[in-house]
């Protein structure tokens, strides 16, 4: 009798323990702000790479909170919010780059090719190969212009001998629009160059290991506007060849160079869509007012 | 009652140009208006003085035209508009065009007015016309109601309601051929009533130009020159 009174007693603490959850389950949900929904096509007919829930958290901040979102192959994609919104950190999970910071966590599924990106004992390096990266301020290495462009190619070991090296520099910096400018200092340091050709190599650089998508972190930002004009060219080039994904803080560079564009908006993506409807007819009104100027 | 119902700019610069664009555009509304209402009355009262003040008057609203086009261009350079802004730009500039051309064919009621003034009258010429003058300025009043609310059902009302407009034009003119069948020597007057029909009936076009645009304004959906049926998709799909 004792023992069934005392059966009984856990019992109801585990249910309490069990309500608990239930109601804090609840608290969370009912937390999840009203754009937590993406609005608009977040599929893609031909996906090159493709997210499904995916969360990052910083410590215990979460920075991303469960986006799903395709790439298709052979299209730019821009990523647009405010500061802080997490369309950087969302990049920068594709291709891993989120491991070099201690405390961040990834969850969900980001796939390329349908490989999981975040296997175990997937190698980043190659992985890094394959999803290349642009970045803010152009960083070239330290080494001429020939070397900035067949490191890669070097440390992959894609080239057989000194020829087929000369010939992957040589179509990387055809492709990257900045040939017919070096052609005639290929030993004269990287770092000599003017910003925008500097930004340049960078892309030749990235493409001369052959990527499949290529990443930009507001490849722009430290450049001029001809300079500018001249990257925007190239990646609509760029596109017959690579998947693009381009985060940018100038709605006008997103709508000029990309296809589809996704609105993010405190770790959420908000809506994403057609580059051509987001800017004419936005579904969602955080993007109306982002796009519009009516933020802040 | 669909409405853009967004916050200011962060630019209070860009929010006054574009209401200044929006008060223009309504103050050039109001005074094309004015403009029908007096050339009718002008007509149906063979008031000749009347006539001519409207027929000299239309300056004005053709200044006010290139002033506002001038604004807009001067946003859409400086301001790079996108989204609801982008489409108030839009549907402001195609607006004013056609409230140009309601003011020309007004113009044209008041140099009417003055030629007819100055005959004799045949009863039965005017009552006709007057009622398509009441329906089509009844529309043109609803449109700019419309506009300056943002109400698409009712822009949609009045979109809708240009058939009936059509078919009074179409009566009109049914019973004008018969006046000139009856007595040729009436077919000089009749004609110039004619006129004064076609051009109410092309203000009720205007108008519903009007319409579609403040339905692409407001809902981003473009209307024109698709079926009933599909409009009334169009509409409820958003």
């Amino acid at each position: 009798m004792q023992q069934s009174v005392s059966l009984g007693r856990e019992d109801i603490l585990n249910s309490a323990d069990q309500t608990q959850r239930i109601v804090i389950q609840r608290q969370e949900a009912a937390a999840e702000p009203e754009f937590a929904k993406t609005v608009g096509e977040i599929t893609s007919r031909d996906p090159r790479m493709s997210m499904r829930d995916v969360d990052v958290f910083y410590g215990d901040k979460q920075a991303i909170h469960h986006v799903s979102l395709d790439i298709g192959s052979n299209e730019v994609i821009a990523m647009i919010g405010p500061s802080g919104c997490g369309k950087s950190t969302f990049l920068r999970c594709l291709n891993r780059m989120n491991d070099t910071i201690e405390n961040c966590r990834v969850t969900g599924s980001i796939k390329l090719d349908d490989q999981d990106v975040y296997e175990k004992h997937r190698d980043v390096v190659s992985l890094r190969a394959r999803v290349g990266m642009v970045f803010q301020k152009p960083n070239p290495f330290p080494k001429s212009i020939y070397d900035n462009v067949a490191y890669g190619p070097r440390i992959h070991g894609l080239a057989a001998n000194k020829a087929e090296l000369d010939e992957i520099v040589t179509t990387s910096l055809e492709k990257a629009g900045l040939w017919d400018e070096v052609k005639d200092r290929l030993d004269s340091p990287g770092t000599g160059l003017s910003g925008g050709q500097q930004q340049r190599l960078c892309i030749a650089r990235t493409i001369a290991v052959s990527p499949e998508v290529i990443l930009m972190d507001e490849p722009c930002s430290a450049l001029d506007p001809i300079a500018t004009a001249k990257i925007e060219e190239l990646i609509d080039e760029l596109r017959q060849n690579y998947t693009i994904v381009i985060v940018t803080h100038s709605m006008q560079q997103a709508a000029r160079v990309s296809q589809r564009t996704a609105y993010f908006h405190l770790g959420y993506l908000v809506e994403v869509g057609k580059t051509s409807r987001i800017f004419t007819n936005p579904r969602h009104k955080l993007t109306e007012d982002y796009i519009t100027g009516r933020f802040g | 009652m669909a409405k853009l119902s967004l916050g200011e700019h962060t630019s209070q610069q860009f929010e006054q140009e574009l209401e200044d664009i929006r008060n223009k555009v309504l103050t050039m509304g109001g005074m094309v208006e004015q403009q029908v209402a007096d050339g009718l009355k002008a007509l149906i009262e063979s008031d000749g003085a009347l006539g001519q003040t409207v027929a000299t008057s239309d300056y004005k609203v053709n200044q006010l035209e290139v002033e506002i086009d001038e604004a807009c261009t001067q946003i859409i350079a400086l301001r790079q508009p996108a989204a609801s802004d982008l489409r108030i730009i839009m549907a402001m500039i195609k607006t004013i065009t056609d409230l140009e051309r309601i003011g020309d064919e007004a113009e044209k009621l008041g140099n009417f007015s003055v030629e007819l003034a100055s005959v004799d009258r045949a009863p039965g010429y005017f009552t006709k016309l007057k009622h398509l003058g009441e329906q089509v300025r009844e529309s043109l009043r609803g449109c700019l109601d419309a506009l300056a609310r943002q109400d698409t059902e009712q822009a949609m009302r009045v979109a809708m309601s240009d058939q009936l407009v059509n078919t009074e034009f179409e009566a009109l003119m049914r019973q004008l051929i018969t006046f000139m069948m009856e007595d040729p020597r009436s077919i000089k007057r009749v004609l110039q009533v004619m006129w004064c029909a076609r051009a109410l009936e092309r203000i009720g076009d205007h108008t519903k130009n009007v319409c579609e645009y403040i339905i692409f304004m407001v809902k981003g959906k473009d209307i024109r020159h698709i079926s009933l049926n599909e409009v009334e998709q169009v509409i409820s799909s958003s």
